[in-house]
């Protein structure tokens, strides 16, 4: 749009910023907190202007946690969802960057059969299936284990459906040349189709580690020694105790739960933009 | 560098389908074999089977001494430019020349030499550092080439590598394609259905058709003496004018009375039709003109024959001697006329 029209300019600009601070507010309103004393939540008003105790606040909860609800430091449990995220996204892109190579690029009997399975399963998150994956889990003793938190949640049928959209654009030719050139299938795939794929791994892996580090509901269930706990469900036990919660230490463990991800975000853009510009199949 | 040899070449896909019905070809050391066709002919399918990227569902395969049949593309000694050039987009020019060569465990410093060798043949050299996509068509036509060169295998195979070319640009690089594989020496097969193409770089050419060869031979040969209508009118531009003997021994013209009697259809090329009369004993056809071409260096009239409505196409080095819709008369010489059988397909002669 190239008009230049002031009052419109003025009005899509209020608009937007109004957007930005509805999003953003909760936000600041979350760091703001974690900076207060304890006795400012018991005013009954949220003050709006940072505090004194940033430090104090997230000292306590990095290096001791909550003892009276039972939440083990942050600085653990933020090392374990890391572990964790980091499990489940570089498993499922491993996983499902085999798979879809397996998909298009091998003949192999009930290929279309195989696809549609893995492609069905889609319609099958954690939730439903979480008695049965409990079940199984639980029978191969990997309760509170890394190993229970992250591998029922590796399989991905979304990440394998897309990287199959991906090898599918790429020419034939690019195989052809490869063979030509002496190249197998693994090396096809190491040197051709891995750097290819540079963007779609990293917008997935962006997707992959968000979708990660937010589970609640399993790692609730199947961890209840503190040492696997993940932060985004101790956040929840340490508001288990009601009326008495300690909001400025539960917000400054928010506001360290949100991080990492945002870091993800920000250091995967720049793979983004660089892909953008420079990835021509 | 090897000797080629095709035997009984066939390719059959799920469902019965035939698309290389038996093919016996011999392609000497060093010589450049065109095969050319129409699209679907199985040139590019036979093309594939030599490559090895098609398997052979029946016949044998020579390349050198050995048998081929069951290699693998990278086993057989053979590099291929394709048509959209397939570079990898990732790569630098110089990391997509020494891929193949990397692949093979050669060297690095053989790697080195053998990449600036051939970059510098093909003046590639300044780009070596750059990606595919900040090349023009034409450089990546180049690096392809390279890529095919630097392996130095025993045969060349080029599958309509000159196609995504502006014409300009296809003409230099014909040139230049036909130089190196003089200097070479490169056993070399090379698909197309440019007739234009086949015409100027080929040693030898084979005309496809549905599969099946419909004649080999050199260039000048196979424009002088077509083999069948198929090639007559495939080879050359515009295509050669195909007339009904009946019609021209209707003109009273003795000079047919000695063509084979199961000839039904004479082939006359656009430039044996002569509006200036020879000296020679020659045929005389009246015809209106109804279109006329210029094209520069020549000129092309579009007539259709007296009394019948037989279109036909004069090709001409100067202006047109009549105008549009005003009767032209032409002049054939004996010599100038491709007898055939319409019902076989097949020359008589």
């Amino acid at each position: 749009m190239v008009e230049h029209r002031p009052l419109g300019n003025a009005l899509t600009h209020l608009i937007l910023i109004l957007g930005v601070a509805l999003v953003l507010f909760p936000v600041y309103v979350a760091i703001v907190a974690s900076t207060q004393g304890p006795g400012e939540f018991l005013r009954g008003t949220l003050p709006l202007l940072p505090g004194g105790h940033a430090l104090d606040n997230y000292r306590l909860m990095w290096e001791s946690g909550l003892s009276r609800s039972s939440a083990p430091p942050a600085g653990q449990m933020l090392w374990n969802s890391l572990i964790m995220a980091l499990a489940i996204t570089i498993g499922k892109l491993t996983i499902s960057l085999l798979s879809a190579f397996a998909i298009v690029y091998f003949r192999f009997p009930f290929r279309l059969f195989f696809f549609w399975l893995i492609f069905i399963t889609l319609m099958l998150p954690v939730e439903v299936r979480i008695i049965p994956t409990f079940r199984v889990v639980a029978d191969l003793g990997m309760l509170n284990s890394f190993a229970g938190l992250s591998i029922p949640l590796i399989a991905s049928a979304t990440a394998t459906f897309l990287f199959r959209q991906f090898f599918m654009t790429v020419p034939e030719e690019m195989l052809e040349a490869a063979r030509v050139d002496g190249a197998g299938p693994f090396k096809f795939f190491k040197d051709i189709l891995l750097p290819l794929s540079i963007t779609n791994i990293a917008a997935l892996f962006v997707i992959m580690f968000i979708y990660g580090w937010n589970q609640y509901l399993w790692p609730l269930l199947i961890t209840t020694d503190p040492d696997y706990y993940t932060i985004v469900m101790g956040i929840q036990s340490m508001t288990a105790d009601e009326g008495n919660t300690p909001w400025h230490l539960v917000m400054a463990a928010v506001v360290m739960a949100a991080l990492p991800p945002v870091l993800v975000i920000l250091c995967m853009q720049r793979l983004f933009v660089k892909g953008l510009t420079e990835t021509e199949k | 560098m090897a000797r080629l040899k095709l035997e009984g070449l066939k390719k059959t896909y799920a469902g019965d389908v035939q698309a290389v019905k038996g093919i016996d070809l011999d392609v000497a050391d060093g010589e450049f074999v065109v095969l050319v066709g129409p699209s679907g002919c199985g040139k590019s399918t036979l093309l594939r089977m030599v490559a090895g990227l098609e398997s052979i569902t029946e016949g044998e395969l020579t390349i050198g001494e050995r048998k081929v049949n069951d290699l693998e593309p990278a086993q057989r000694d053979i590099a291929m430019v394709f048509q959209n050039y397939a570079l990898y987009p990732h790569m630098t020019v110089y990391d997509n020349l020494a891929y193949g060569l990397k692949n093979r465990g050669f060297k690095r410093d053989e790697i080195e030499r053998r990449v600036r060798e051939a970059a510098r043949m093909l003046e590639i050299e300044e780009f070596l550092p750059r990606k595919p996509r900040q090349l023009s068509g034409g450089q990546r036509q180049r690096v392809a080439m390279g890529r095919a060169l630097v392996r130095e295998p025993e045969v060349f195979l080029f599958d309509e590598p000159l196609s995504n070319l502006d014409a300009k640009l296809r003409v230099q690089m014909r040139v230049e394609i036909k130089q190196l594989q003089r200097r070479l020496k490169t056993t070399s097969l090379y698909v197309t259905h440019d007739q234009l193409e086949a015409m100027t770089l080929g040693d030898r050419l084979v005309v496809l058709n549905g599969g099946r060869i419909e004649q080999v031979g050199t260039p000048m040969e196979i424009y002088a003496r077509p083999a069948s209508i198929f090639v007559a009118t495939f080879i050359g531009s515009p295509a050669m004018n195909l007339i009904p003997v009946a019609y021209l021994k209707e003109r009273g013209n003795g000079l047919l009375d000695d063509l084979p009697p199961d000839t039904d259809l004479v082939g006359i090329r656009p430039d044996d039709l002569r509006i200036q009369p020879p000296d020679a004993p020659h045929l005389v056809v009246e015809s209106t003109l109804e279109l006329f071409e210029a094209a520069g260096a020549e000129s092309h009239l579009y007539v259709r024959l007296a009394g019948s409505d037989q279109p036909s196409v004069i090709r001409t080095a100067g202006q047109s001697p009549v105008a549009e819709g005003e009767t032209l008369r032409f002049h054939v010489v004996r010599e100038a006329l491709h007898p055939f059988n319409s019902a076989s397909g097949k020359r008589t002669v």
